[in-house]
């Protein structure tokens, strides 16, 4: 049971209203259904009792203060993009938007940094980045997450393999604290000893433990040229077989992304969306950076040549905007294709160590096929991040719920057999929070338990996701 | 069958500069790609060539450079590459490069189907196509969006229009250009790049014209003079709206910008 929470009573309404403004707070059904659930409803839909929309972190401080001091509980939201079911009101409380906070600062040259507000979307915080000559590479599907959800979330996306995720990209952050204090995590310094890294332990919290309200965001010299390789291959083995080799090169790739035609199929069938390479029916997409034209040609001709070795049919090449375009845009509606193929999906985001993708990928279908489901595994081959699609195909309700939950339990077990971990890049959240427990153990949820309680005693901010605390002791 | 497909070399980005007096993009030293339209254009070609056999040949009038983006549609699956360059040329306008392109068609030989991209993404005008055929004499459909039906004598192809469709035929010589929804252009192949490795583009001057009018070249063939050619101005500017009256102040700044009058 989580702590009782108090309801939100009028009174307490009134006095959001006074620290904020009438236009932007809403009670009960003037909540748009939209503020239920993130983009996967699946993992649970819940009504917020009063949806308010911050314009500064002063305001972020005062409702806080007030939540605090009345139990009621506070789930922060971005733009809802997340994968997890996270963002929702589980326990009811206040939906806390910091869409309206949405700030771009200039640009810092001389620090090679950015400060935005959390609202900003990442699309727009890359291209001002863009504007001013420098990258932000974290590069999630989703470009119109908010920045601020990125961060919490700890963002991944496929230029991981080269670039890292968005934790290596946080210089600093302002945050407010469950009690409504003002606080900031580091500051814009490259290297920090002082203390334990708690920046680090927010960005990934998943808006457990406080109010994420400016972020200091490190920015990198762009590439000069960016080129992307389609490797076809006939069968599966050999296609998955090259991802450490490729790795292995004097060239980090920026990307490696694992398709099969099975999935391509979908997308060109329900999006109309066709994949310019006709033969082959696993493909890996390898996308390259590199500062010249020779370093580029090297390194086209040693990866195109691996393929080939490795049993690839042959190796397209992506050397103009248009073309990048016309196999990435492919790849980007992957998600998109298969809500429209089935009406039931359930994805598993387990990352596994490098050099146990083979194994993963070949015993995610043998589960998938013990249970009637089917499995496809797309994703980003080049960190282990292997999506694991389970998509329902004419089953009954009752054994497409019971087929899932025993399909997506074997698949963790062998995640965790191979040394993997639970989630990638989407998080716990509500969607995976029966799993957790026991896929980290007792001693390292405690842990977890203490950490959350450290921050937030009173348990108002995002309660109910990630972990469950069942009480809490004055 | 003989194919033909009218390729052009254009910047590879839309960064590029503008040479102040006389008016031309400078290509020089400029990153450049394959005109995209012009993909349409050659997988159109290979899919004819895959049904029907033949040789599939890219034709292009621009300077050596060119022989980069032959070298690219060699890996395409594209048999044979011309280019047409020669200092007579130069300062071509529609006029004379449509007319020297099919002075260059004529020179190689027989054409069953000539088929050009709809337009380029540098000049954007969309007349070299049709003009080539008429230079040639030849009949022609512009803006093609679907080939309906193709043998070794004819072809049919259908063009949309907003309100309706077209299906036409022609007899063999001919030329179409095609828009950009025909289908998707394959990728360069890898292996095919390695087997095209020393194929090396034909090239022709003023000499190997059939018509040697100078008149009908380069500058003195172009009776189009551009007057004047610049970007346009970037001016992008963002505003914070803080405080009071935030309409008010929205209200002033369309005001001030002349966006709204009469007010």
């Amino acid at each position: 049971m989580p702590f009782p929470y108090n309801k939100v009573l009028d009174e307490d309404i009134k006095k959001i209203i006074s620290v904020t403004d009438e236009k932007r707070v809403f009670v009960g059904d003037e909540i748009r259904e939209e503020f239920y659930h993130d983009e996967m409803p699946e993992y649970g839909m819940y009504a917020p009792e009063v949806y308010v929309e911050a314009i500064s972190t002063k305001e972020v401080s005062e409702i806080m203060k007030l939540c605090y001091k009345r139990n009621i509980p506070v789930t922060v939201r971005g733009a809802g993009t997340g994968l997890a079911g996270g963002a929702t009101c589980k326990y009811g409380g206040i939906m806390l938007s910091i869409m309206q906070m949405n700030k771009i600062y200039e640009v810092d040259k001389e620090n090679m940094s950015i400060t935005v507000q959390p609202g900003a979307l990442l699309c727009d915080v890359a291209d001002v980045v863009s504007q001013a000559g420098l990258f932000y590479p974290p590069d999630p599907g989703e470009r119109t997450a908010s920045i601020g959800g990125t961060v919490i979330t700890n963002a991944g996306g496929m230029k991981a393999v080269r670039y890292g995720v968005t934790r290596d990209y946080v210089r600093c952050l302002e945050a407010v604290l469950p009690d409504g204090e003002i606080v900031r995590f580091s500051s814009n310094v490259v290297k920090n000893t002082t203390g334990f890294d708690i920046k680090d332990l927010v960005v990934g919290s998943e808006g457990t433990l406080c109010v994420v309200t400016e972020i200091t965001l490190k920015l990198i010299m762009p590439p000069k040229i960016s080129r992307t390789l389609v490797m076809a291959f006939d069968e599966i083995e050999p296609c998955i077989e090259t991802v450490p080799k490729l790795l292995q090169q004097a060239f980090i790739p920026t990307a490696i992304e694992f398709l099969e035609r099975e999935l391509l199929e979908i997308v060109e069938r329900c999006l109309n969306k066709p994949f310019p390479v006709v033969e082959g029916k696993s493909f890996l997409i390898v996308m390259y950076d590199a500062n010249n034209q020779e370093e580029m040609d090297f390194c086209i001709e040693r990866a195109c040549n691996l393929a080939i070795e490795m049993g690839a049919l042959d190796v397209k090449i992506c050397n103009t905007q248009e073309r990048i375009a016309s196999v990435w845009s492919v790849r980007a509606s992957i998600l998109e294709g298969m809500k429209a193929d089935s009406d039931a999906q359930e994805e598993c985001d387990v990352v596994v160590p490098r050099a146990k993708i083979a194994e993963f990928v070949k015993s995610a279908k043998k589960i998938g096929q013990k249970y009637s489901i089917r499995v496809i595994v797309c994703g980003h081959a080049g960190d282990g991040n292997i999506h694991t699609e389970l998509l329902r195909q004419n089953l009954s309700d009752e054994v497409w719920e019971k087929n899932t939950k025993e399909c997506l339990r074997e698949l963790y077990q062998k995640s965790k057999e191979l040394g993997g971990q639970l989630s990638g890049e989407h998080g716990i959240g509500n969607g995976r929070i029966e799993q957790f427990e026991e896929f980290i153990g007792q001693r390292i949820y405690k842990l977890h338990k203490d950490i959350k309680l450290a921050f937030d005693e009173k348990l108002i901010l995002n309660p109910g996701k990630v972990i469950e605390v069942e009480h809490y002791d004055k | 069958m003989n194919i033909v497909v009218c390729i052009k070399q254009v910047p590879a980005n839309d960064k590029v500069e503008i040479d102040k007096e006389s008016g031309t993009l400078k290509r020089m030293g400029a990153e450049s790609k394959i005109n995209p339209y012009d993909l349409f254009a050659i997988e159109t070609a290979l899919q004819i060539k895959e049904k029907l056999g033949g040789v599939v040949t890219a034709i292009t009038m621009g300077p050596s450079q060119c022989a980069e983006m032959m070298k690219d549609v060699f890996s395409m699956g594209v048999d044979k590459g011309v280019i047409i360059s020669d200092k007579k040329f130069a300062g071509a306008d529609v006029l004379a490069t449509s007319y020297t392109l099919s002075q260059g068609i004529s020179a190689i030989g027989k054409a069953d189907v000539i088929i050009c991209g709809k337009q380029t993404t540098d000049g954007d005008t969309a007349q070299v196509g049709p003009s080539i055929a008429e230079h040639l004499h030849i009949p022609h459909i512009a803006w093609v969006n679907e080939i309906v039906d193709i043998n070794e004598r004819e072809i049919v192809v259908r063009q949309n229009f907003e309100s309706f469709s077209q299906v036409s035929k022609m007899e063999y010589p001919a030329l179409i250009t095609v828009e950009k929804d025909i289908n998707v252009p394959r990728l360069p192949s890898y292996k095919l790049m390695k087997e095209s490795k020393g194929k090396e583009p034909i090239f022709l001057s003023f000499e190997d014209m059939p018509d040697k009018d100078l008149s009908r070249y380069g500058l003195v063939g172009s009776p189009t003079v551009v007057e004047k050619i610049f970007p346009p101005n970037p001016d992008i500017k963002q505003v914070y709206i803080e405080g009071e009256n935030k309409d008010k102040q929205i209200f002033d700044i369309l005001k001030e910008k002349k966006f709204v009058q009469g007010v």
